[in-house]
């Protein structure tokens, strides 16, 4: 698929800073605001998505180098399964949340109840979301770009 | 009028009264018959976790092995989907 107009493409690139910035932000507080790794990684992807339309998967796929997707996805996943194991080493059982209540990175413990919220707490959660954050966003952006890039192939040899 | 249709409106009819009652058979909302769990989780999860968000506490600390799930499935999707559409590209 060859991409659209020059309306269309500049509109995209002004919008796509802001869309990614919104769910890297919701990576970040997950654990604080509505939302996590997987919602954020979505909002990102779908901001991906929206650059594969406009601009055409062949020059998108140009851009972009397959192997470092897969390196990325792969990197979330393995960042995950080795969080979870930490808290079977550092902690007593598997996913363990040996960093709260440390003073180590994510230490803090909120008050119970409502109030302020502080980005410092939540231990392993903030961590982990990052790595599923990666994982999602990375993931859905490769499945729309293969089958993307799949069809126009195969259009341009029709 | 055909003896199926007939039979479908009886059954269609069956279903109907089966979700009515059902229906009004629910508790109302907000006040379950066991809240042993989740009155645990409410006041123990912020000093447990350390994390506002109770929802995230329970997705990735409390149910953690379920979110390992999901990222599987996620996983198995992409190279799914990489193995199918590989073959088109040369």
């Amino acid at each position: 698929m060859n991409g659209m107009s020059r309306i269309v493409k500049t509109i995209a690139s002004i919008i796509f800073p802001f869309i990614t910035i919104y769910g890297l932000y919701v990576i970040a507080h997950g654990h604080l605001t509505p939302g996590g790794g997987f919602q954020g990684g979505a909002v990102v992807a779908s901001g991906c998505a929206m650059i594969l339309v406009a601009y055409g998967s062949v020059w998108t796929m140009g851009k972009i180098k397959e192997k470092n997707l897969s390196l990325f996805e792969s990197l979330g996943a393995i960042c995950f399964i080795l969080l979870a194991f930490l808290g079977l080493g550092f902690g007593a059982v598997f996913f363990n949340n040996f960093l709260v209540g440390s003073d180590f990175l994510f230490g803090t413990i909120p008050a119970t109840g409502s109030g302020l919220a502080d980005i410092n707490t939540g231990g392993v959660l903030p961590l982990m979301n990052f790595a599923v954050g990666l994982k999602v966003i990375v993931g859905l952006f490769v499945i729309v770009l293969v089958m993307a890039y799949a069809s126009s192939v195969k259009e341009g040899k029709q | 009028m055909s003896k199926r249709n007939i039979a479908a409106i009886v059954f269609f009819s069956i279903v109907a009264v089966f979700f009515i009652f059902s229906s009004l058979l629910m508790h109302p909302f907000g006040s379950p018959d066991q809240t042993d769990m989740d009155d645990d989780i409410i006041n123990n999860a912020q000093g447990e976790t350390g994390a506002n968000n109770a929802v995230t506490s329970v997705v990735f600390d409390y149910r953690g092995f379920d979110t390992l799930g999901e990222a599987t499935i996620l996983f198995t999707a992409v190279a799914g989907v990489i193995l199918v559409f590989r073959r088109l590209k040369k």
